[in-house]
């Protein structure tokens, strides 16, 4: 105890104009001069540099403070959530202030309006239709890919469950379409569907004779979609899903053989529990994945026959029509309902909350 | 019986982990299906090495060979290697010469770009996971979350600011930027995906090494870090797949020096209103998913296990 104590005092706080590595009151201190210097004199790509300069001396003495005291947790952890600061948490912090502003990139004028931009994009005359009916769509989409994913990515991960010969090289073939390029993908299902040279509409042509044009609806155009985007990530819920059967001990189903329990009740009460909680998190990746969905709508159909999503409606309003503080209204407001999505799945997830 | 398995495991096919074992019979019904599942990625291979007139011929013609008279003459087309080759270069204008179209360089900064950002974001991902791990923090679990929703967030919500910051800045096309901006994108699963690896070693070692006297940093070099390689290898493929195809943050932030093929085989192929470019594509599309496709296989074992997010322990 003695010992400890004497150790512990022979580390002490530098005082604050003694020049030692780990003084980071003074790296502070000159930091923030220099900064503030330079943002007022030095042009904006300038200033950052200099920013970006003093932000790391100061790092780097909270980092000799934190070796010399032993605070390894935090010398450890700080470089990630430095990074997620500046790319992920401020970013976002500065798009929730420009929601409160009326500000568009191609102009300089910025003025202070408070919710009207929300006030806006949801019940504006003009404005407001567009945004309800992407924002229906991309609920509507969610729903059939997430499902469709959902079961297509189960029904393949019961087929792979079982170790059987040539498994790792059948299993890579199912992976790939993950693999694809959205872009690349997008338009070569654009050629499958073309009613002319496509190749579903010359076997259904050759069948059923007369010209079948799949994408001519707003039903084969969403279940065109729909067909893509759940081709292409039904193996990440393949993959999840096959995690968790893996995982089922063996002895448990050599129980229930001895006990002759039928198949369905064996699913349920042995394998359903150990993949309940994967399915759940495919469920929510999946969802916040298909929020995003604008890539395969844009290579499609351009948004027509009323497929327009909110991501991409996003797109259009911030960055070809300029309207950037509605465009950050509009993100919220996906980010709130994403993040009430979430907290529902988190909640339904919870075995506490289930046996209530 | 017990016949039946001494065979299975005479030619090496053991039960691994809670796997039971089933025979050829499985492997056909997943081949057919599998094989099915394959086919729309199996005619872009097709079209990449067939010859450029016949890309919208009807009927479509399906297979470089006839499978000894299993597929009608009328599908079937002859190989060429032309198109990769066009990928490189190829005749612009009419009646000029052949030019370099550039994408060796895309091809470059993809993959520049994608293996720079995951390695940065292991790199400081994997600390913060030993650190979450060994040395908890007040409101360990806090930051947990706050990391994990950062993946959550759509990217598009941030989209806005970071072309504005980036502009700002001078940071918009390149290199330093985007690759920034993907390992940040990257780290949220990177740490998860190892704390759940650095949770599951034994302190024992690392503790009779403290008591040797090896330093701190000595103990994660030596006894941790080599314990956990196949998770690394595992976060590496998982984040080069979620990198590797990025579309629209490449397209808003990169410029022409810095250009992703993803953005670039958008543009090659419907550029110049001639309409897609079937062959082109396909070629482009056939080159780029080899390194992505050679390093899943190679670690899919590993892939399985990490993707899980810690939440299937063993």
């Amino acid at each position: 105890m003695q010992l400890m104590s004497t150790i512990r005092s022979a580390k002490t706080a530098p005082a604050l104009l003694e020049l030692s590595a780990d003084n980071w009151r003074l790296a502070v201190l000159v930091g923030l001069v220099v900064s503030a210097l330079a943002v007022v004199t030095l042009p904006a790509s300038g200033s950052f540099w200099v920013v970006g300069a003093m932000s790391a001396l100061v790092a780097a003495a909270f980092a000799v403070n934190a070796y010399r005291r032993r605070y390894y947790g935090g010398l450890l952890v700080a470089p990630a959530i430095a990074v997620l600061f500046v790319m992920n948490i401020f970013p976002l912090l500065w798009s929730l202030g420009l929601s409160f502003f009326a500000y568009q990139s191609n102009l300089q004028s910025i003025r202070f309006v408070g919710l009207n931009n929300y006030i806006k994009v949801l019940t504006d005359e003009v404005a407001a239709p567009g945004n309800w009916s992407a924002l229906i769509n991309t609920a509507m989409f969610a729903v059939c890919t997430v499902s469709a994913q959902m079961i297509v990515g189960f029904l393949l991960a019961m087929l792979f469950a079982k170790q059987f010969p040539l498994r790792k090289y059948l299993l890579i073939l199912v992976l790939t379409p993950m693999m694809l390029s959205v872009v690349a993908s997008g338009v070569f299902f654009t050629y499958y569907y073309d009613p002319t040279f496509g190749i579903l509409s010359y076997v259904i042509n050759s069948v059923a004779g007369g010209q079948f044009i799949v994408m001519d609806s707003k039903a084969g155009a969403v279940a065109g979609i729909v067909f893509a985007d759940a081709w292409m990530w039904s193996p990440f819920v393949m993959l999840l899903v096959l995690a968790g059967l893996v995982s089922v001990p063996k002895y448990l189903y050599e129980a229930a053989a001895i006990d002759r329990v039928s198949a369905w009740r064996r699913f349920w009460s042995i394998t359903f529990p150990y993949i309940r909680g994967l399915l759940m998190l495919a469920l929510l990746f999946r969802t916040i994945e298909a929020f995003k969905l604008a890539d395969l709508v844009i290579v499609l159909t351009k948004g027509g026959n009323d497929t327009m999503t909110i991501s991409y409606h996003l797109i259009r309003i911030a960055n070809e029509q300029n309207k950037t503080s509605e465009g950050a209204a509009i993100s919220y407001i996906i980010l709130f309902i994403v993040i009430v999505l979430t907290n529902l799945y988190l909640y339904v997830a919870n075995p506490k909350n289930r046996e209530a | 019986m017990t016949d039946r398995v001494s065979f299975w495991e005479w030619i090496g096919f053991r039960s691994v982990g809670g796997i039971a074992e089933a025979g050829w019979g499985r492997t056909l019904v997943v081949a057919v299906v599998s094989f099915i599942y394959f086919l729309p990625v199996l005619f872009i291979i097709f079209t990449a090495i067939k010859p450029q007139g016949l890309a919208l011929s009807v009927p479509p013609t399906l297979s470089p060979t006839s499978f000894f008279g299993l597929i009608p003459d009328q599908f079937v087309f002859t190989p060429t290697l032309d198109n990769f080759a066009s990928v490189f270069s190829r005749v612009m204008t009419a009646g000029g010469q052949p030019e370099s179209t550039g994408f060796d360089r895309f091809f470059f900064n993809s993959i520049v770009i994608a293996s720079a950002s995951v390695l940065l974001a292991l790199v400081i991902g994997t600390l913060a996971a030993y650190g979450f791990s060994r040395y908890p923090l007040k409101g360990n679990d806090t930051y947990l979350f706050v990391i994990l929703t950062t993946r959550m967030l759509p990217a598009i919500v941030v989209i806005i600011p970071v072309i504005l910051m980036f502009r700002a800045v001078g940071l918009s096309g390149s290199y330093l930027g985007i690759i920034m901006l993907y390992a940040a994108f990257n780290l949220a699963f990177t740490v998860w995906m190892m704390k759940s690896f650095f949770d599951e070693l034994s302190t024992d070692v690392e503790d009779a090494a403290r008591i040797d006297g090896s330093s701190e940093i000595k103990v994660f070099f030596k006894i941790c870090l080599p314990q956990v390689v196949a998770g690394l290898a595992a976060t590496f493929v998982f984040g080069l797949i979620l990198t590797w195809n990025e579309f629209l943050f490449a397209l808003l932030l990169t410029g022409p020096d810095t250009r992703t093929v993803p953005v670039a085989m958008n543009q090659a192929v419907s550029s110049g209103g001639r309409g897609t470019d079937w062959t082109l594509l396909a070629a482009i599309e056939t080159l780029f998913l080899v390194p992505v496709f050679l390093a899943t296989f190679f670690l899919q074992d590993h892939l399985l296990r990490g993707v899980t997010f810690g939440t299937v322990r063993k």
